[in-house]
């Protein structure tokens, strides 16, 4: 450990905290805003921060294994509590007017929109992961502070975008049918489940054998396990959105 | 039951028989698929994780169909209960596509995945013929039967159509 790395961890580390006491603050003055999702935002920064620092990222420099639990808890876990927990609604309550108005322009945005689109999104999140796994990137992140700094930023963000663009709990200005979803879903989840199955046999460079089938087998069984409750969420939507109107009427 | 709401059910069965077919054979799919994955890999550790042998299209096919096939299971349980939101959920076409699904899968993952794409036999260090031929027998069994299933609920559905 050089004193690079416990900047790294500690500029990782800092926005989650940040943005966690903002999200709180907002949230407890917000009479009517769900503890439900409020505890969702906190086990999400959890999730995150304990990713980026501490003894999680400490062992991951020398195992696989470890490298793999803090993936699956920085790209896929901490951004489905965070979407879960509906941060940009909370924003767009809490702002003053003129604030929640830029804020909801910037959501309509050519980039944002870009961004937010499920083939984007999945190219950014997987596409990431096969760049990161499958050239000399590995072995350069753990030799460079910035760029592992850069890497641990985009495994967040990119498990975000992905996860708010299958499933839609904060508002999105172009959205997609579900069928169209799912097929992204799946798409993904198949390219998670390739790229853990190629790592079992092409470790990254200064990967052991052993390290690595035991670190892709957890990327693959931990990348079906988060990739469920996205499938059970996004069907939980379609169930509620394909209410037959007749039954709407009598429960009125 | 009384006799108009029995017509009812019937009518609602009718309009929605595609739906309780493709419900049927998507959780088929993902029944069959889960089950190879407990009992196979998981219990008795005869597949393997991966074969040096498989092929880069074995090993893309095995991870589309176990990504989709993890999907199916949850869509169709959903897709079940708007069944019977809908009150036309037809629990006899429902297993003949569930049926129809899993032989197929299996037929699909005995004939394709294991023996043309190499992604793994079904057990090492033994004479593989027999477990091949049980494997993809029974397949084929399931299969037959599920179709035999699924064609007499649609005879049933034309009689009604006719009545």
């Amino acid at each position: 450990m050089t004193t690079a790395h416990y900047i790294a961890e500690g500029i990782l580390a800092a926005p989650f905290i940040l943005v966690c006491l903002l999200y709180l603050f907002a949230a407890f003055r917000d009479a009517g805003w769900p503890a439900r999702r409020i505890g969702l935002f906190v086990t999400g920064t959890a999730a995150a921060v304990i990713s980026v620092l501490g003894p999680i990222p400490r062992m991951a420099h020398d195992s696989f294994v470890i490298h793999m639990t803090g993936h699956l808890l920085l790209g896929m876990l901490a951004p489905l509590c965070l979407v879960l927990a509906a941060p940009v609604t909370l924003a767009l309550r809490a702002l003053p007017v003129p604030a929640a108005k830029k804020l909801a322009k910037m959501l309509r945005s050519r980039f944002v929109t870009i961004i937010s689109h499920p083939v984007t999104a999945t190219v950014l999140n997987i596409g990431g992961l096969w760049f990161l796994y499958t050239t000399g990137l590995y072995a350069l992140m753990h030799a460079s502070a910035l760029i592992y700094i850069i890497i641990h930023v985009h495994i967040f963000l990119a498990g975000y975008a992905f996860t708010a663009s299958i499933i839609y709990i904060d508002p999105m200005p172009h959205r997609y049918s579900f069928l169209f979803r799912s097929g992204v879903l799946v798409a993904a989840l198949a390219g998670h489940g390739i790229l853990s199955k190629y790592l079992y046999v092409s470790p990254p460079a200064g990967v052991g054998q052993e390290a690595a089938q035991a670190g892709s087998m957890l990327m693959y069984y931990g990348g079906d396990a988060v990739d469920i409750a996205i499938m059970v969420i996004l069907c939980w939507h379609w169930y509620k959105a394909a209410r037959p109107r007749e039954e709407k009427a009598v429960a009125v | 039951m009384s006799e108009k709401n029995e017509a009812m059910l019937r009518r609602n069965q009718k309009n929605y028989a595609g739906r309780n077919i493709l419900s049927g054979f998507l959780f088929g799919l993902g029944l069959i698929a889960f089950i190879d994955e407990v009992v196979f890999h998981q219990l008795l550790h005869w597949h393997h994780f991966y074969d040096l042998s498989t092929t880069t299209a074995g090993l893309i096919s095995d991870g589309f169909f176990h990504a989709f096939s993890w999907f199916a299971t949850v869509a169709a349980l959903f897709m079940v209960a708007d069944l019977r939101r809908r009150q036309s959920f037809w629990l006899r076409r429902w297993i003949g596509g569930t049926l129809t699904g899993a032989g197929f899968f299996q037929l699909y993952d005995g004939l394709v995945q294991h023996k043309w794409m190499g992604i793994h036999q079904i057990r090492y260090g033994v004479d593989i013929l027999p477990y091949d031929l049980v494997w993809n027998i029974s397949a084929l069994v399931i299969l037959i039967a599920g179709i035999v299933v699924w064609r007499q609920t649609s005879q049933m559905k034309k009689q009604k159509e006719t009545v």
